[in-house]
């Protein structure tokens, strides 16, 4: 198994051809030793013979075709797992960048996963409160769901994250089973800090793995990142019966990784010059969240990408948001209003949320004031652009009343600040203090019961 | 023994001429991963691996079985969740765990599991291909009818008693024309890509009822039909599938996860084990068969998972009984291709697609049909597939070949989705071409008015859309009156009857008696209103009465097995028509 091989036949982008190797299976692991005598690490994406093609993590540059040497591990990309990875901060590829020391582990696993069996599943019922209004009212969040932030360069997005890990954790009942699993591909540097900083300001950083895979890390280190974060996540959860919320930013990064590692593949690109296979990536990343039969924790995960020039119909958001339970979409015009958080709800959705809410797990009229506040704000949409062309003047009364509406909604239930927690009740109440303001017969979602219960028509 | 050449992704080679025919299936490697060849010339085997093939090395070995993938047809089937090529997920998760390994080899049906058989035929009886010669009951829903294989016909030289036998039990002898004793168990195999034969192809003339109201009263589905359900993600593709599932008439449900979430084919387990069937009071999961091929298992085996279904459906129209397959989603399908195609180096059509893409759609399509089957009987495959454009764009591809082959629209609507008007099936791209096909059904079963109904509130809707194009721009006030009328009772169409609630108990399921009763009172309160307006009754004289707010709460308000309230809002409605009247006159 030691065998050197010396030399290379051929180097293109990140991947180095060999020739005339022998017993090599597909995706294994590389290791490379360069002329100058330091060390990478690669992969086998594909093999023929005795040519076999390996994609270098580090990247290609400074390799010769002469003096490198490479061996052949002949088992697949593994993390080393133990329950001491807590606190512990590692590059991209998973390996140690804290400075103390390697990790011992308990046992290793193959970074890739494999599928959960959908009979193994349990369908996800508990709702995590975030504080947030906008999210625990409209777009509920549940353990084990799997929901993005949509959002766009220059938005708030980090500090959201933050602020659901900060407050998420607290409204945990068994806070010393909970633990931050946080994946960073080809963000900056600053960006890097001001996550472990707010992690260290909220005490939590002894219960957070970090890896880092900044902007100006290697690329193809990148495609490791997320899945060296998911094996550790999917260790603690389903073998230390942790409950681990997963937060991964930024997936656009990532998947320009991908992009850029298929095309010098020379495989045929799909939409946009990204792989035809981008959905499938993808979805091996975020079906690895969930709950499984027989064990206590969970795996929630909160990826976060920005649209590319805000677009929603771009393959990265529109291939996650067609795998991933829902999506939180944030808005730059509302970012510009200076509300926070800039959660346009409309487009916000949370799948697995009918099924986490009401009686029994929030409040029995929540699903109605959901369904109702989505109803009547999409109708203030309307009455926007309407009054955009006739003149806020000439709108009909009830029209009016909507204008009112829309702006107290911004106003009063999306805006919070950022370390405002607000209770369930508290979200919910100041829902139907909303809808207060609109007469009964608009409230076309609630049945009689509950409008009778809940709501209190105040006239203007 | 042949041997491995190459390794990319899910496609292997085998150098040399192989011993393999096409679609052969083969073992390949070690640990026995199952995998299909798909190109063969003197030089080069192709074969699709639909396990993961990390590990797998040159000169491993692959081995040939002969028969082309097949699904394994059979009692216990029923109830059961498949993967994509038909290994039972259950017994998968008792060998491995939570989580499916590779080279998992496990038998497609219960070989230990005893059924009740009771014989149709006796020895010295003639028999032929499709003929029914034994039922068992394989749940309290289905009856299963055990068909003689399509191609084996002679005379019975040997019939068990009835009794409990295994499915692979030999339970038949039949001497065939050539006078050789063909031995025939309760399971018979059949290659996924080969359609099961028939005796004639039928028209279709009746529907699949779905107590959907927007489908059955709008635009409805017939029994042998094609539907696809395009739409964006959250536009609710998956919930209406789930909706068509549990509610639709169907004997059987044949239902495909493909390339979809996890989440989502253990929410239609449990769901389905707690839900009962409105019609027979039996458990959902009774007459359900999931094929499984969640996003993150093997993309082979995703291209495989729709054929697996709709063969899985063959058999069991084939015994007479009328199937509904739901595939979700058929784009995740097409991407399959897509990315076998692209690792093949194939001259890629539209957006990386092979050019094949049209010619696939359509055989699957095609599968579908009101059929006599080889037994004599009538049975039926509705195939509805739900397709995810890219970008929510209807014009790519996948959407636009599929509705060549299907001929029923429902067009997901990302608007109508945001504002939570479910199901967001937007009425006005939607279309049907099944209307006529079925009008004698409607006119049979529902009266005459059922299909005028259903004209004039498309009509209106029709007429309420072109209002709005001048609503967003002055505004509703200045609309005369008999305009304002409209958009008052497509506001009642729209809440009342189009939107309907899958969560609400009465309201998930609407029986099409009901369906008709709500159409016809929302044109009366049209027809008396517009009376009183014509004669210059302004329409907030009427509005304010609260009619259009009981029309729109009958589907909560009123049951759904007793229709009297629908009288008693009738003779309402006219009260207060006459009262509105008498008051206008008088003042």
């Amino acid at each position: 198994m030691n065998l050197k091989y010396v030399g290379l036949s051929s180097i293109n982008g990140p991947l180095a051809v060999l020739d005339g190797v022998e017993n090599v299976s597909y995706d294994e692991v590389v290791m490379i030793e360069t002329a100058d005598g330091g060390h990478r690490t690669g992969r086998v994406v594909s093999i023929a013979g005795s040519r076999a093609v390996i994609q270098v993590f580090e990247g290609t540059s400074g390799l010769s075709l002469y003096n490198t040497r490479t061996s052949f591990t002949g088992h697949p990309m593994e993390m080393p797992l133990s329950g001491e990875l807590l606190g512990r901060i590692f590059n991209g590829a998973g390996k140690p960048i804290d400075g103390l020391g390697d990790i011992f582990p308990v046992k290793t696993a193959d970074i890739n996963g494999m599928p959960i069996n959908p009979v193994s599943r349990v369908y996800p019922r508990n709702c995590i409160r975030t504080g947030i209004s906008a999210i625990d009212c409209l777009s509920t969040l549940i353990r084990g769901q799997k929901l993005p932030i949509f959002s766009g360069a220059g938005l708030p997005h980090n500090e959201l994250a933050v602020q659901i890990v900060r407050q998420a954790q607290v409204a945990s009942e068994q806070s010393d089973n909970f633990a931050v699993v946080f994946a960073a591909m080809g963000v900056k540097n600053d960006v890097a800090d001001y996550f472990r900083r707010s992690f260290e300001e909220s005490g939590t950083l002894s219960r957070v793995v970090m890896f880092l895979n900044l902007s100006n890390d290697p690329i193809i280190e990148r495609i490791l990142t997320p899945r060296c974060a998911l094996t550790v996540a999917e260790y603690l959860a389903f073998e230390k019966n942790m409950h681990i919320l997963v937060v991964m930013t930024d997936m656009t990064s990532y998947c320009e990784a991908l992009r850029e590692l298929s095309s010098s593949n020379n495989e045929i690109p799909g939409r946009k010059g990204y792989p035809g296979y981008l959905y499938s990536d993808l979805a091996s990343l975020y079906e690895r969240a969930g709950i499984i039969e027989g064990s206590e924790g969970s795996v929630t995960q909160i990826p976060i990408l920005t649209m590319p020039n805000d677009d929603i119909t771009h393959p990265i958001p529109d291939l996650t948001g067609y795998i991933t339970e829902g999506q939180i979409v944030l808005d730059r015009a509302l970012h510009t209003d200076g509300v926070y958080p800039p959660i346009s709800v409309l487009p916000s959705l949370s799948r697995l949320m009918k099924d986490g809410i009401g009686e029994g797990y929030t409040r029995e009229d929540h699903p109605a004031l959901a369904n109702q506040l989505f109803a009547s704000y999409a109708k203030v949409l309307d009455v926007r652009s309407l009054a955009s062309v006739i003149g806020e003047d000439d709108l009909s009364p009830a029209d009016k009343l909507y204008m009112d509406f829309g702006t107290r909604f911004e106003n009063d239930f999306l805006r919070q600040g950022m370390f405002e927690n607000r209770t369930l009740e508290q979200t919910l109440d100041a829902g139907w203090e909303l809808l207060s303001i609109l007469p009964p017969e608009e409230l076309d979602r609630v049945d009689s019961e509950t409008l009778a219960k809940y709501h209190k028509y105040k006239p203007v | 023994m042949s041997e491995i050449y190459s390794v990319n992704g899910p496609v292997i080679t085998v150098k040399g001429k192989s011993p393999f025919a096409m679609q052969e299936m083969v073992y390949v490697g070690k640990e026995r991963l199952i995998g299909e060849v798909i190109s063969v010339n003197g030089l080069i085997t192709t074969v699709q691996v639909y396990e993961v093939t990390t590990g797998l090395k040159p000169g491993d070995p692959v081995e040939g079985t002969g028969s082309p993938i097949c699904v394994t047809l059979g009692p216990g089937i029923l109830s059961n969740i498949f993967d994509g090529i038909q290994r039972p997920l259950r017994e998968i998760a008792s060998l491995t765990g939570q989580f499916i390994s590779r080279g998992c080899e496990v038998d497609s049906l219960d070989h230990s599991r005893m059924w009740d058989v009771k014989m149709k035929v006796h020895a010295g009886d003639n028999v032929t291909g499709g003929q029914i010669y034994a039922v068992c009951p394989e749940t309290p829903a289905l009856e299963h009818r055990c068909l003689l294989p399509p191609g084996l016909s002679g005379c019975v030289t040997f019939a068990a008693p009835d009794g409990e036998y295994h499915v692979n039990d030999v339970v038949l002898r039949v001497r065939n024309s050539h006078g050789k004793e063909v031995d025939v168990t309760l399971m018979q195999k059949w290659p996924i890509r080969t359609p099961r034969p028939v005796s004639q192809r039928m028209p279709l003339s009746v529907p699949l009822i779905t107590g959907q109201r927007i489908i059955d009263s709008f635009f409805p589905i017939a029994k042998g039909g094609a539907a696809a359900i395009p739409g964006g993600f959250g536009t609710g593709k998956t919930t209406t599938q789930h909706q068509l599932a549990k509610w639709c008439d169907a004997d059987l449900i044949v239902y495909i996860g493909c390339g979809e979430r996890g989440n989502e084919m253990t929410q239609v387990l449990q769901e389905f084990a707690e839900l009962t069937d409105p019609r027979t009071g039996n458990k959902l999961t009774d007459r359900t068969v999931l094929i499984a091929n969640t996003s993150n298992m093997p993309v082979a085996a995703r291209e495989a998972s729709i054929y697996t279904g709709i063969t899985i459906a063959e058999y069991y129209r084939d015994m007479g009984y009328h199937v509904a397959l739901m595939a979700d989603s058929t784009s995740r399908w097409a991407e399959a291709l897509r990315e076998i195609s692209g690792r093949l180096e194939e001259m890629p059509a539209e957006e990386g697609f092979p050019a094949y893409l049209p010619s696939r759609l359509s055989q699957f399509y095609e599968r579908a049909g009101y059929m006599k089957t080889l037994s004599g009987g009538d049975g039926s495959i509705s195939v509805i597939g739900a397709v995810s454009p890219q970008g929510g764009d209807f014009s790519e591809p996948v959407t636009q070949n599929t509705r060549r082959f299907i001929r029923v629209f429902w067009a997901l609507d990302k608007s109508l989705a945001y504002a939570r008007h479910y199901p967001a099936i937007n009425w006005l791209t939607s279309y049907s071409e099944y209307v006529t096909d079925l009008s004698d059904w409607y006119d049979e079963h529902l009266g005459r008015d059922f299909l005028e109904y259903r004209r004039r509130i498309i009509q209106l809707l029709g007429n309420e859309s072109r209002l709005m194009e001048i609503v967003k721009l002055i505004g509703s006030d200045v609309l005369p009156d008999d305009q304002k009328l409209v958009i008052e009772t497509a506001k009642a169409v729209r809440i009342g009857l189009l939107q309907q609630s899958p969560f609400n108990p009465t309201d998930t399921y609407v029986p099409i008696e009901k369906q008709r009763l709500m159409m016809k009172l929302v044109l009366q309160f049209y027809d008396g209103a517009k009376r009183l307006v014509s004669k210059g009754v302004p329409v907030s004289r009427i509005t304010e009465r609260g009619l259009i707010d009981k029309l729109c709460r009958m589907k909560y308000d009123f049951p759904n097995d007793d229709f009297s309230a629908f009288d008693s809002l009738s003779q309402e409605m006219d009260s207060v028509f006459a009262d509105i009247d008498s008051s206008f006159i008088t003042a």
